[in-house]
């Protein structure tokens, strides 16, 4: 059931009513009479009579809005719920149509500081809010919230504060403490020696499948800079890029937020374990240029979150296929690659660049030391791109996130210990593996299932046999239960655009195996009450 | 393509950097970027980088290039990093990354934006302190970001529109126009001051930059001043403090005061901080006022990147801690800095030596260009001086100055920035940097422009 894909070259034209400056030469005047005596005698020219009306009222609401600006108008409250629901901003729309008005009140706030103000709201952060107001200890507060709603890994932190509590203070301090490596301007792009060290990481992480050159480098203040200032490089407001659903919930914060760019969803589905196919791919793509979004790009993660899964090497060739075919860009998030459980091995977009001639300026990757190394407050991200221009373009924009210079010399001798580097990842997916496997086989004896996955510090659960009516709805009352009742901090599919109801994340990496047990008991509790009530 | 520093930048067309000339093989539509990405918004190839080229390509060195280029363009501190290193070096090891158990966890993982509750107290702490006590910092407004680069460009996301503009006095900070208006498309509005009152601003200028501003259709959503001034290196009396807040209450606008060399100043009691005229006036239209400061002058600690927004305004505050997700500082370096800025004999005495240093420095600079007959405004802050090079052009024009600036690059080997680069309507100032050498290295660039000078008479 495939539609032939759209060319790009088609003439977009040809398929919208002709508008009057199509015809050549004439009276605009007779061209308005015209039409219009031919809808007042029903004849044809219906189309064109019933544009020409549409097309005045819209000039004339135009005129008036440049009009309304030209007044100064009155500063606003910064009150968010006189905003329309906003999720892009086009800054070609007029500016007085999202500011608020009120004649009094304190000065105005931009647009985008009130868009964040509502998606502070959202299940996401509420959960991570409650559990930061009453925490599960196991003897302090063993009725407290558990978290399974953040992706942090704990499992492994024992080696890396080792290492650090042997190497930490000689790294900073020890040996020439001169002046070029503390006082002065750094490249904002992160030291050489440290792209060489995290270079080397990467391809360690990565099984020494592929190298990584690091001229083409930009370090940042964490993954999150890395996507913003890659959506800032590829796209201009407005645009938009794909990205396979459920998808990360900070997408919609890192893409939208400042950089302005959409985000299409393309939904994928349980029925084929939420892989992704070119064919929705496509379908979306489609859809988007209907609606007149320009796509520049897709954003894929793998290893997946919230689902876990991993882009087989074929998968990886259709996608740059599908990129050129339709000339986009693909940032390829590859943060988890060193976090997989399963048997499947990791493949890197570098390793398809790497052996294939193909366009290598479309393909960018983000990584980072968050989740492979358990270092989210280091803040240290990473921009690999084939493209020179966004390389050089990124490195300019690095002075708004650049890592700090203490943190970045501690990092150069840890990553550059390969054997502590092996032993830690190695280290890291047998306990990963292990936890995974008690999880998910905890969930199943519940008759929860969840989608195989590879990677990542989740499962991704179906709960939909426990949700009253299967809808968005639903799944938020049962989230709500879980948060409130269970006490358990889950992620709700719909906070990451999921079509299905009823799919949960949960992340056990900060977990002990001995919580595993007490996170069953109270998911137990809490379906039972469900079941009885259906 | 070269890019004149003050007209609006105007970037590369898609055309340009295409592929589409086929001269490199098969012709493929090239996959394009944003207008953010081939920008010259940057300014990295403006005349003021280039004399950063100049440096580049031939750095001086006192034993190694003693004919290279002296870098007196770059306002950093090194005048008391020793008194940072000496600190640093008798730390425990726990400072640097954690050895107890609870403290790595919490430190290695931890990244949530509201920052690392004893570090904001800290940096809370220190700013009450550079400013004598005369007005209190409540640790829960501050909103910490990697650099005060990074808390510019937020504060302007976060008060103001793509295609609004921020008045700015000139002549002001040549990275304001890539920092304030690259990814932002907020435009730049100057208050125009000249040497006639010492460059201050005045409610005229005030008035007349609004009012320009509104002619263009521009909507003006604030006034951000450098207080003390880069390029200037003076402080902004009190009455004209007053004066601005005065004029963005009646304007019902913003005021940024970028405080980042407030603990630079060469006496205590020549700062006054805006903080200050808000206690006094109890703290009345103070939603409208925000506060950015850093440590990578003060304490000369650029690499760390340590910057923050300190705002009067709940919502600004909420939005910013946010929005600095994108430039969150590093919990390692902050854990480092909370023990470094909490430890009171440490900053006191940090503080008042690096004035003294300072003090000197600029004590050297002025006296070594007045024998060369050289003026300068008299400064009160700063790791600069401004000094007033126009009795040496033929014409007062910018032409001169950047032909006389080229001359200074080139043969005295002195890169300083030129006051065009810095927006400065009045032809022949420049700025000089003297906190970034060491003193035997600022006598051999004053000998120079002395030499220098001398053979332009």
């Amino acid at each position: 059931m495939t539609q032939t894909p759209v060319s790009d070259y088609e003439d977009d034209k040809t398929r919208r009513p002709s508008s009057p400056s199509s015809r050549g030469g004439g009276t605009t005047a007779m061209r308005v009479i015209v039409p219009l005596q031919g809808v007042v005698q029903g004849r044809g020219g219906l189309i064109l009579g019933s544009i020409i009306p549409c097309a005045l009222f819209y000039f004339l609401q135009l005129y008036l809005k440049r009009n309304r600006s030209k007044s100064p108008s009155p500063p606003s409250s910064s009150s968010a719920e006189n905003l329309p629901e906003v999720s892009v901003l086009h800054r070609s729309a007029s500016r007085s149509f999202l500011s608020p008005r009120s004649s009094t009140g304190p000065a105005y706030v931009s647009s985008r500081a009130n868009l964040i103000v509502k998606s502070g709201d959202s299940p996401y952060y509420v959960g991570l809010k409650k559990v930061n107001e009453d925490p599960y200890d196991k003897f302090a507060n063993s009725d407290g919230v558990i978290q399974l709603g953040l992706a942090e890994n704990n499992l492994t932190l024992d080696l890396v504060r080792d290492w650090l509590s042997e190497n930490a203070r000689d790294s900073i301090v020890g040996g020439d403490l001169s002046i070029s490596g503390f006082a002065t301007y750094q490249p904002f792009d992160g030291l050489m020696e440290l792209k060489v060290a995290v270079a080397g990481f990467m391809s360690q992480v990565m099984n020494n499948s592929v190298s990584f050159n690091p001229s083409q480098m930009v370090l940042t203040a964490g993954a999150t800079p890395a996507i913003e200032t890659l959506s800032f490089c590829l796209a201009d407001p407005g645009n938009a890029f794909l990205v396979p659903s459920p998808y990360y919930p900070g997408f919609d914060r890192d893409v939208k937020w400042r950089a302005g760019v959409e985000l299409i969803p393309v939904p994928c589905r349980s029925a084929d374990n939420f892989g992704l196919s070119i064919t929705a791919l496509d379908r979306a793509f489609t859809q988007a240029k209907k609606r007149g979004l320009k796509v520049r790009g897709m954003i894929i993660s793998n290893p997946s979150n919230p689902v876990g899964n991993l882009l087989s090497k074929d998968m990886l060739y259709s996608l740059v296929d599908f990129a050129r075919e339709k000339n986009i860009h693909i940032i390829s998030d590859e943060i988890f690659a060193g976090s997989t459980h399963g048997n499947e091995e990791f493949v890197s977009m570098a390793e398809i660049i790497d052996t294939e001639d193909f366009d290598r300026n479309r393909v960018h990757i983000v990584y980072g030391l968050s989740k492979d190394l358990s270092l989210p407050g280091f803040r240290v991200g990473v921009i690999y791109s084939f493209n020179e221009n966004v390389v050089d373009a990124a490195r300019k924009l690095a002075r708004f996130s650049s890592i700090s210079a203490p943190t970045q010399r501690l990092l150069i001798p840890m990553l550059s210990d390969t054997r502590f580097i092996e032993r830690f990842i190695r280290t890291n997916r047998e306990r990963l593996r292990k936890m995974y496997t008690e999880f998910v086989t905890g969930l199943e004896q519940l008759g929860i299932k969840c989608a195989k996955s590879s990677g990542g510090f989740y499962c991704w659960a179906d709960m939909s046999g426990l949700i009253r009516s299967y809808s968005e709805k639903g799944e938020l009352e049962l989230w709500d239960k879980l948060l409130n009742i269970a006490k358990i901090n889950v992620t709700p599919g719909s906070a990451c655009h999921c079509i299905e109801p009823g799919w949960f994340r949960c992340c056990f990496t900060t977990l002990t195996e001995n919580d595993i047990p007490v996170v069953m008991e109270r998911i137990r509790k809490i379906s039972e009450t469900c079941k009885s009530h259906s | 393509m070269a890019v004149g520093i003050e007209k609006p930048s105007v970037g590369l067309s898609r055309v340009a950097i295409s592929e589409t000339h086929g001269e490199n093989g098969i012709e493929k539509p090239s996959v394009g970027l944003s207008r953010v990405a081939i920008s010259e918004t940057h300014g990295e190839n403006s005349p003021y980088f280039a004399g950063w080229k100049a440096y580049d390509e031939n750095p001086y060195d006192e034993i190694m290039n003693p004919s290279g280029v002296i870098q007196m363009g770059l306002a950093e501190n090194q005048v008391s990093f020793d008194l940072i290193e000496e600190y640093l070096r008798q730390l425990p090891e726990t400072s640097f990354g954690g050895d107890h158990v609870s403290n790595f966890r919490e430190n290695a993982l931890f990244q949530d934006y509201h920052g690392l509750p004893s570090f904001r107290k800290a940096l809370a702490t220190f700013m009450e302190q550079i400013r004598e006590g005369k007005a209190k910092f409540d640790p829960a407004r501050v909103v910490l970001t990697a650099g005060a680069t990074a808390a510019n460009e937020l504060l302007t996301f976060i008060l103001a529109d793509p295609g609004d503009a921020l008045l700015i006095p000139t002549p002001y900070y040549p990275g304001f126009d890539r920092d304030l208006r690259w990814r932002t498309g907020v435009e730049i509005v100057p208050i125009h001051c000249n040497s006639s009152n010492n460059f201050q601003v005045t409610r005229q200028a005030l008035e007349e930059a609004y009012n320009s501003a509104k002619a263009m259709n521009v909507r003006v959503r604030g006034v951000l001043i450098t207080n003390p001034s880069n390029p200037l290196g003076a402080t902004v009396q009190r009455q004209v403090l007053e004066d601005i807040l005065d004029f963005v209450t009646k304007k019902n606008i913003h005021l940024v005061s970028d405080e980042i060399y407030s603990g630079s100043t060469f006496s205590s009691s020549d700062f006054v901080s805006v903080a200050e005229i808000l206690e006094a006036r109890d703290y009345k239209e103070a939603e409208r006022v925000h506060i950015v400061y850093s440590l990578s002058k003060d304490l000369g600690l650029p690499g760390f990147r340590v910057g923050t927004i300190y705002s009067y305004n709940d919502k600004v505050v909420t939005t910013a801690r946010r929005m600095s997700s994108f430039s969150l500082v590093s919990s390692q370096t902050q854990q480092l800095l909370a023990t470094m800025l909490s430890d009171k004999k440490f900053t006191e005495n940090y503080v008042r030596t690096n004035r003294e240093r300072l003090r000197k420095r600029y004590d050297m600079i002025i006296e070594g260009l007045k024998k060369a007959g050289i003026q300068c405004l008299k400064g009160k802050a700063g790791l600069f001086c401004w000094m007033n090079l126009g009795p040496f052009m033929d014409k007062p024009t910018k032409e001169s100055e950047l032909a006389l600036w080229s001359l200074i690059v080139h043969e005295a080997k002195l890169n300083i920035s030129p006051g065009c680069s810095c927006h400065c309507s009045e032809p022949g100032w420049f700025r000089v940097c003297f906190a970034n050498m060491s003193e035997q290295t600022l006598e051999v660039a004053l000998k120079r422009i002395h030499d220098f000078v001398n053979k332009q008479r």
